[in-house]
């Protein structure tokens, strides 16, 4: 423990950058799921057969590979991150982290999507119907009727993709950012006598996150509970 | 029972596979001719007499260092210049460095070399294994064989002619190296990546600055990519790339040296060295002067 | 609300023209995105034989052959793994004990919450690397994997379980089993049935995670996505291919779970179970 204690800083800025990534990729990953939920259950073939396939192949994708992609095929056919190059207080944000930030978006939209969908089939048939009868077409039907239902309904599937997404923030740790796991990893090889502690507090780190996401998820869950 | 009939059903479909298969892509491996030693004799009771009865040895070698240690996917042998050395290791023993049944060079990465070594489970490293003073307090290294120095190899139109022009810049390497280490103390902001060619990738596409590790190898990027990546700056380290063996058997420090000695004697040090790493504009460079043992 | 098409009204003559064009201007869009990844590809040479002859050269093709074996191996042997530890603990969150109900619960949290690639870390450095173990990497995935889905599929058999209809118990009770007998009788064999789908969906995560280890050490399908390129600079191809393959054996996984999900489960949905942290009511 002595190794984290002394490099303090270095672990909670390594924090910093598992938390921002979370943030930034969780925004982007709702919107991109809401958008590919509404391509799903929408009139437009089309857009719907597009928004299954693109559930299906990310879905069964690991993510190191979507990573691998941005990363190294992108770049070739001129999807750069290169224009990123901003930097606030200790906080650097360049290729890699936008990289990692569309790697992680890409990734969990597909799981919000399925997540959302579970959402829109929990609300009851004559919520839309109603609503259809009352003379919506299908973009109020969703924004005004069933897509505030089916958020409140689907919090809980929502919140495990956001909890998978908060760890699979590490996996930027191969592609350039020091986030928190990258950070273990420089620790452990240091310091190779103290690796259970190190391994111990990082872990204690993430499981802190993961509780408050958590625990943020199900206040939200009994604010908007469907009576 | 099972477990062998899914294996043999894997090896069915390879097999229906190959033959299926029209290509003929490949690469010619570089490697120096070793002559394996017929009368090898060593002190009883030294490892090497050990090693040398039962006829095997486990070698650390890097798989994804191309020029230096390498395991081409597919291939039995790993090659390179790291390899090579310890072929002619392995031979002075009286064992055949080509025979796998006989030598098993086992993988090992940057952050494993003491452990595999302190365990016993590679009897030799030579594995771009930098002598350091941190290193010798756990295990043995004898050497060095190779003494390069850290460079920079930067886009054609870059401006930085050393690492003072970098500062604060992203600067790629290999997860793990010394050179990550070196770049953060010259005021560089590491990124580690898997492969050396990744970082290249990362270079080309702008991603970062520059990249950097020894000389050598980036004379050899440079040289694939000719007018896109050009090597600038002094070497601003020095690495003194050596074998490492296990602190309980010291008397393969002789052994080390005098085999290696023998090699720049006989020419196989120069020859191992334009096989693998010459022919991209590094002159073959002097054989480094060895520390004694103690 | 199972069809979507209770979302929008039967389109009228006017809509469906409207449709029409917005399907073709999609289309279009479509290919056309597609057709320009595909032209700054072949711009790009990526499409050179070169590049892509590795992949129908015998050598490499026995070499990703095996490296898929590998993968699918390190998934396989860590779901029996996780099988073992999540009857363990998922049995242990169930127990009358409560200090037995509280480490279940722990051990359940913990894995759950920390992320896998941290397990593969520590598991390759503290564990394998000095034990004299060949293949060390295999079995830190392995390792890895085995508690992080043995915690997911405890809770996938906690809710299978509860799932059951309590008369099931209760019946048990009432001809005299034990609380052991209860559970191995007539509780765990039902559940597992309806726990078989959840088990094989887990196969998939299991599969996708194997690539992890890439933090460490390359073995599996991500090794040739590693290697290859060093020795044919074709990292673009090789990437094409490697993702293909992970694909292709996830989707036959998938299928596998939902042919499983209609013989043994029926058209019950599948299981799901309470994101990671809400759980602390069970102590």
């Amino acid at each position: 423990m002595d190794a984290v204690l002394e490099n303090f800083p270095d672990v909670l800025h390594a924090f910093g950058y598992t938390v921002l990534l979370f943030l930034v990729s969780g925004v982007l990953s709702v919107v991109g799921g809401t958008l590919l939920v509404a391509m799903r259950v929408g009139p437009i073939p089309v857009l719907a057969k597009l928004g299954s396939t693109y559930v299906i192949l990310v879905r069964n994708t690991p993510l190191l590979m979507v990573f691998f992609f941005f990363t190294f095929a992108g770049p070739k056919i001129g999807i750069k991150f290169n224009f990123v190059d901003v930097h606030i207080g200790s906080f650097d944000f360049t290729a890699f982290f936008a990289g990692a930030v569309v790697s992680l978006t890409v990734y969990t939209s597909a799981f919000v999507c399925e997540a959302l969908r579970s959402g829109v089939n929990a609300v009851s048939l004559g919520q839309a119907e109603a609503a259809r009868a009352i003379g919506l077409p299908f973009s109020g039907v969703m924004t005004q009727v069933v897509l505030p239902q089916a958020f409140r309904a689907s919090v809980p599937p929502v919140a495990s993709t956001l909890i998978a997404l908060l760890k699979n923030t590490s996996v930027a740790a191969v592609f350039g950012v020091i986030e928190a796991t990258s950070q273990m990893k420089i620790m452990t090889n240091n310091h190779a006598d103290e690796r259970w502690g190190i391994f111990l507090a990082f872990a204690i780190g993430y499981v802190i996150l993961v509780e408050l996401v958590s625990l943020l998820a199900a206040s939200f869950e009994r604010r908007w509970r469907i009576a | 029972m099972r477990f062998i009939r899914t294996k043999a059903i894997v090896a069915a479909t390879g097999l229906a596979l190959s033959l299926a298969a029209c290509g003929d892509a490949g690469n010619d491996s570089k490697s120096v001719d070793v002559d394996v030693a017929k009368d090898a004799k060593f002190d009883t009771g030294s490892r090497m007499a050990a090693l040398a009865d039962q006829g095997t040895i486990n070698v650390g070698v890097k798989f994804d260092q191309p020029g230096l240690g390498f395991m081409e996917t597919g291939a039995d042998l790993p090659q390179g210049f790291d390899v090579d050395m310890a072929k002619l290791l392995v031979a002075s023993l009286g064992i055949d460095p080509n025979d796998t049944s006989k030598v098993k060079y086992v993988e090992t990465i940057s952050d494993n070399r003491e452990p595999f070594l302190e365990s016993g489970k590679v009897d030799i490293v030579a594995a771009s294994y930098s002598i350091t003073d941190e290193r010798r307090a756990v295990v043995g290294q004898a050497g060095p064989y190779m003494v390069t120095g850290q460079q920079l190899l930067v886009p054609e139109d870059s401006d930085a002619e050393g690492p003072e022009d970098l500062k604060g810049k992203e600067v790629c390497s290999v997860t793990g190296s010394t050179s990550l280490d070196n770049a953060k103390e010259q005021g560089m902001k590491p990124v580690g990546f898997d492969t050396y060619s990744q970082c290249v990738d990362k270079v080309l596409d702008g991603t970062v600055e520059a990249m950097t590790t020894d000389g050598t190898i980036l004379l050899g990027y440079a040289a694939q990519n000719e007018g896109k990546l050009k090597v600038v700056g002094d070497a601003f380290s020095e690495e003194r790339i050596g074998v490492g063996y296990s602190k309980d058997s010291p008397e393969m420090c002789q052994w080390i040296v005098d085999t290696l000695t023998k090699a720049e004697e006989d020419g196989k040090w120069a020859d191992a060295f334009d096989a693998n790493l010459g022919g991209s504009g590094a002159e073959t460079p002097d054989f480094p002067e060895m520390d004694t043992c103690s | 609300m199972t069809a979507s098409t209770v979302l929008f009204d039967a389109p009228g003559p006017k809509a469906r023209a409207r449709h029409r064009t917005y399907s073709v201007v999609a289309l279009v869009l479509i290919v056309a995105v597609l057709g320009y990844v595909v032209y700054r590809l072949a711009d790009a040479g990526q499409f050179a034989y070169a590049l892509w002859e590795p992949f129908v050269t015998t050598r490499y093709l026995e070499a990703i052959l095996w490296a898929w074996w590998d993968t699918i191996t390190m998934a396989v042997l860590a779901v029996l793994g996780a099988l073992v530890f999540g009857l363990l603990f998922g049995t242990g969150k169930l127990s009358d004990r409560a200090t037995i109900r509280r480490i279940s619960w722990l051990v359940v949290e913990f894995f759950r919450a920390v992320p896998v690639i941290m397990l593969m870390i520590f598991s390759f450095y503290a564990i394998f690397d000095s034990m004299s173990i060949e293949r060390g990497a295999y079995w830190s995935v392995v390792l890895a994997l085995t508690v992080y889905n043995g915690a997911v599929l405890a809770e996938v058999f906690r809710a299978g379980v509860n799932a059951l209809p309590k008369g099931q118990a209760e019946a048990a009770y009432a001809i005299g089993l034990r609380k052991t007998q209860v559970m191995n009788i007539i509780l765990l064999p039902q559940a597992v049935k309806i726990m078989i789908p959840a088990i094989i969906s887990q196969m998939v995560v299991a599969v996708k995670d194997t690539s992890l280890i890439l933090i460490v050490f390359a073995i599996g399908l991500t090794k040739i996505a590693k290697q290859l390129p060093l020795s044919f600079n074709n990292i673009v191809p090789t990437a094409i291919v490697i993702a293909a393959l992970y694909i292709i054996t996830n989707l036959a996984l998938t299928a596998i779970a939902n042919w499983a999900q209609r013989r043994f489960v029926g058209e019950k949905e599948i299981l799901t179970i309470a994101p990671v942290g809400q759980d602390a009511m069970s102590l």
